[in-house]
């Protein structure tokens, strides 16, 4: 397991975000959690990643307790993470932003730092966008941006709070195309709300509740599932 | 050209429109200059917290003074020669962002204003407690005779001009060098999005502290060069608005920008001077001129400069 959180929870003044997730993510999965608005989802990642402190509960990553680090750490132990709203640096150039990922872990290497945002404005297409600033660009092209900014790391777990929210249905076919071939690369850690994306891409899904697990299983055991059906219910997902 | 060698030409352009200014302006402009590049190194350094990494402080005038002291105490009261009283000067100043950075870093925006003020603020009334050593507002003055540096008389108006140049010089070169460094380029993501540069794994906290220090160390040098080359060390220079000063100055200059803060302070400079020659009520044609280029030139000259027409400028 690249990814274990076990009694992981999180009370707001008392309010239960998420109660008692034990989770398991096996190296080389893209997995997506879903659930219904208010189901905890991001609370989950948040305290996965370490944004969000977790009232209980502990945080297992590659093996090593990892419950008490701050974010910073997590991320420099091989984790990345892509904001639900859009984060990137709107007033620096694109490259910078790549750049930025990069040169955390390449240091002072320069001729890493260029070769590897290089690369990766390249598997995004963005090369032509390059000198641009980042606030500059649409909406559609600053997700794939963060999304750049993921890849530059190299992460070993690539955790994406809501990728595809907001972007047109072509983009959507792009981003679907996108985290297929990170497939091989990265286990891939989504929160998701498109349906189609997530029976799309995921191997395996986790259903989130009320901030607790309701089921995890494959694609076609989740469709089956009746407990989700009903906790879906009259949600409208598509 | 490339964007590095414009910045390289702006630079070395600017320190030579300096070292010949000497010899074509007037002494009283001269003398001027001088006050102004010194004071545009603290200007700098205030930048490199302000303009870089997004932290509005209004407490500089603690670390200006902590080199201004610095150096004054140890020549004044310890008889130091020049060079072993601006070390003394830079680690003390170093030692103060130190431990006011450690403390006022656990808050941000607007808290983080009011607890450098309160911090500046006990900072001056220290120098009023130990008026015995520090003479408090009156403050003391350096004699020629231990202004001597390697045999030159820092108070000799020419070898003064050209200590502020290198002084200068100095700071500018560094803060070039700084702000295309990956730390640089680290306070700069910093500015722009906070969360998003420790989500990339950058340890926000710790290159804010550096931050810090480093600002405090320009800030303090600075100070140390003003009471070394101007011979005076007084409370004055510890009060708040002291601390109000660099932040216009690199608001006027343009901040964020790495001549910014040379511009800045020369602006104000003359401004004071010509308006003052003009009217008793010269700080109400200030304020109307500072108004005015917040309204028309809210990124400051060379931050205007760089949007509209020099993409390039550093």
């Amino acid at each position: 397991m690249i990814l274990s959180t076990r009694g992981l929870t999180k009370t707001y003044a008392g309010v239960a975000a998420n109660t008692d997730v034990d989770f398991d993510l096996p190296q080389g999965q893209t997995r997506a959690i879903i659930g219904p608005n208010g189901a905890g989802k991001s609370t989950f990642v948040g305290m996965v990643c370490g944004r969000i402190p977790a009232t209980r509960g502990t945080v297992t990553f590659e093996g090593a307790d990892i419950t008490t680090m701050a974010a910073h750490e997590r991320i420099r132990a091989g984790m990345a993470y892509t904001f639900q709203i859009t984060s990137v640096f709107p007033g620096l150039p694109v490259r910078e932003n790549v750049a930025l990922a990069a040169r955390r872990w390449l240091g002072s290497n320069k001729r890493a730092v260029t070769s590897k945002t290089d690369e990766v404005l390249t598997r995004l297409a963005i090369t032509d966008r390059a000198d641009q600033l980042a606030g500059d660009l649409s909406y559609g092209h600053q997700r794939i941006l963060e999304i750049g900014m993921g890849l530059a790391q190299d992460p070993r777990l690539f955790i994406l709070d809501e990728p595809t929210q907001g972007l047109a249905e072509a983009e959507v076919e792009d981003f679907n195309q996108l985290i297929k071939s990170m497939d091989a690369e990265t286990t891939i850690l989504l929160i998701e709300h498109n349906m189609n994306v997530v029976m799309a891409v995921a191997e395996y899904i986790t259903v989130l509740d009320q901030g607790m697990v309701l089921a995890n299983g494959t694609p076609a055991e989740i469709r089956s599932n009746a407990a989700v059906q009903e906790a879906y219910l009259g949600t409208g997902h598509a | 050209m490339t964007d590095t060698a414009k910045s390289n030409a702006l630079h070395f352009g600017l320190l030579a429109a300096l070292a010949i200014g000497f010899f074509i302006l007037p002494t009283y402009h001269s003398g001027n200059l001088a006050r102004i590049m010194i004071l545009a190194i603290y200007a700098m350094g205030y930048n490199v917290l302000f303009g870089y990494t997004g932290l509005l402080s209004l407490g500089h005038a603690l670390f200006f003074s902590a080199g201004m002291y610095g150096l004054g105490l140890t020549m004044h009261l310890g008889g130091w020669s020049p060079a072993p009283a601006f070390l003394a000067a830079l680690i003390a100043s170093s030692i103060v962002a130190t431990v006011i950075g450690f403390l006022v870093l656990r808050t941000t925006g607007v808290a983080y204003m009011i607890v450098t003020l309160m911090f500046a603020q006990a900072g001056y009334l220290t120098i009023l407690y130990f008026g015995t050593y520090t003479r408090g507002d009156e403050g003391f003055a350096l004699k020629q005779a231990t202004r001597q540096l390697i045999g030159l008389d820092l108070t000799d108006p020419i070898v003064r001009y050209y200590t502020a140049l290198i002084l200068f010089a100095t700071a500018l070169l560094l803060l070039a060098y700084i702000i295309r460094s990956p730390f640089g380029r680290t306070l700069i993501a910093i500015r722009e999005n906070e969360e998003r540069a420790r989500m990339l794994g950058y340890n926000v906290t710790a290159i804010k502290l550096k931050a810090v220090i480093l600002s405090g160390i320009i800030s303090g040098a600075s100070g140390a060069a003003y009471a070394l080359l101007f011979g005076y060390a007084g409370a004055t220079f510890a009060t708040v608005q002291y601390s109000i000063l660099p932040l216009l100055w690199v608001l006027v200059g343009g901040a964020g920008t790495t001549t910014g803060a040379f511009i800045g302070v020369l602006f104000m400079t003359y401004l004071i001077d010509y308006a003052s020659g003009q009217t008793n009520a010269y700080l109400i044609v200030v304020g109307v001129v500072l108004v005015a280029v917040t309204l028309f030139l809210p990124h400051g000259i060379m931050g205007t400069l760089r949007n509209k027409y020099a993409g390039w400028l550093p």
